[in-house]
């Protein structure tokens, strides 16, 4: 029997929209995930202490106020200083185009906007884990 | 490659929390060099108070233990969570929301927090919690509090498994005669009642003291007879603060009679033959899935046809279980 993967799903900074997060949550869940939520307004400090106590296979950070290119190299070097650079990050929410590059390069896995479907994110993240192989 | 699971029980003895949650994400797999591992971490561990917390869902479990994690702290204990929260029986997946409550202790390096999914074992705790439990001891943490599943009125496993149980009740949920049933409520060793700021908490506590003198047996005695123990109930309020205090005291005051007196060793006792139990039956279930679940198959037809029954047919299966 193998385990469920662990999601830590995260709201960071000032945005109060956690409608999307919720429905992922779900999703995964009935995808047979485990997943954990940390609540609305998480500093990037709280959500990487979090993370690595969890230690989930994979970070999910939705970001609807435009604060991505702020928030998520905090996130990134963060989780470098607490030895927990093997966890995968991906984010959802609304990145504009020309943000997802730099996202990327700086270690985001994948990024999974507004008109991701549900099964495609669950395909997504399960190949994500599948490719990273045992920990 | 991933690193052995002897190196991250080396780095857990001195200290290293990453280790600590590494371990226990594999002390849910069931290979041989894991179990080996948890074995020396079984042994280095038993310095820890294990306090298990249990309640009806919506009692104020996850609140209370935020207030109290916050008020141990001030002392410089260092204090572990492990907050469970039940699987989908249809898709095995879980939303693990305990968290969202402990906010306030997320930045404060000498809290650990772990969230657990029950994944299909019944009884409100998750079947690594205490391996969990072993893990936060051999690093150092000197409480850890186990917040159950919420339970209804029959899962009573966390008693068997801590050193001090709190039961959790709310005012408003049910009258005295809920309070005389059986199960949940005879397995505290201190029962509290929360959201004690409402007008109706007093007759929670009330009933709950008629039910305790109701017993026969109102004190704990040792063997000479003298009353070690009696059951308190503690009214909290997680919104004013009020009865934390008294809460930990009586949390601290059942450590130290059970440290030093006969009825520890008996608890310690009980709590390793429950858990040599409950692991060997964990082995015993594995084993048996991995081994038989196609076998299973074969025989479930004839079976809904009534042609084969279910005893008959897991005897069989069980004395083929390959080992």
């Amino acid at each position: 029997m193998s385990l469920p993967i662990r999601v830590l799903l995260a709201k960071v900074g000032l945005d109060g929209h956690d409608r999307g997060v919720k429905v992922v949550a779900r999703t995964l869940r009935d995808a047979g995930m485990d997943v954990i939520y940390t609540g609305l307004h998480r500093t990037p400090e709280e959500v990487v202490n979090a993370a690595v106590q969890e230690d989930v296979d994979i970070l999910g950070v939705s970001l609807l106020s435009g604060a991505h290119m702020t928030i998520c190299p905090k996130i990134m070097r963060l989780l470098k200083d607490k030895d927990a650079e093997d966890t995968i990050v991906v984010v959802g929410g609304v990145v504009p185009d020309e943000d997802v590059i730099p996202l990327r390069d700086m270690g985001v896995k994948e990024l999974l906007l507004q008109d991701t479907t549900p099964k495609e994110i669950v395909a997504r993240l399960e190949k994500l884990v599948q490719e990273r192989g045992p920990r | 490659m991933p690193i052995s699971s002897a190196d991250l029980v080396a780095r857990l003895k001195k200290g290293d929390l990453r280790a600590a949650s590494r371990l226990m994400s594999r002390a849910e797999s069931n290979d041989d060099e894991t179990l080996s591992s948890l074995g020396a971490i079984y042994r280095a561990a038993g310095r820890a108070h294990i306090v298990g917390l249990t309640g009806v869902p919506g009692s104020g479990k996850s609140t209370l233990v935020s207030k109290l994690v916050e008020t141990i702290r001030k002392d410089g204990r260092r204090v572990g969570v492990i907050a469970i929260d039940p699987s989908s029986p249809f898709s095995g997946g879980a939303i693990l929301g305990d968290r969202i409550r402990m906010t306030n202790l997320v930045m404060d390096e000498g809290v650990f927090i772990r969230s657990m999914a029950t994944r299909g074992s019944t009884g409100g705790l998750a079947r690594s919690a205490l391996t969990a439990v072993d893990i936060l001891d051999t690093v150092g943490f000197d409480v850890i509090i186990i917040e159950t599943v919420g339970v209804g009125q029959d899962e009573v496993e966390i008693a068997k498994a801590s050193h001090s149980t709190l039961v959790v009740s709310a005012p408003g949920l049910g009258d005295d005669v809920q309070a005389i049933k059986a199960g949940i409520l005879e397995i505290a060793d201190i029962h509290v009642v929360s959201k004690c700021d409402r007008s109706d908490s007093n007759r929670t506590i009330t009933d709950l003291k008629i039910m305790l003198a109701m017993g026969v047996n109102i004190a704990i005695k040792d063997r000479g007879g003298k009353p070690l123990w009696q059951v308190p109930v503690v009214g909290t309020s997680s919104e004013t603060g009020e009865g934390i205090d008294t809460l930990i005291a009586t949390l601290d005051r059942h450590r130290d009679v059970h440290r030093t007196t006969e009825l520890g060793e008996e608890r310690l006792r009980n709590i390793a033959e429950y858990r040599t139990f409950k692991t060997a039956e964990d082995l015993l279930r594995s084993q048996f899935y991995k081994s038989t679940n196609k076998r299973i198959q074969d025989v479930v037809e004839q079976i809904a046809r009534r042609e084969l029954d279910p005893f008959t047919a897991s005897n069989d299966l069980l004395k083929k279980i390959a080992f």
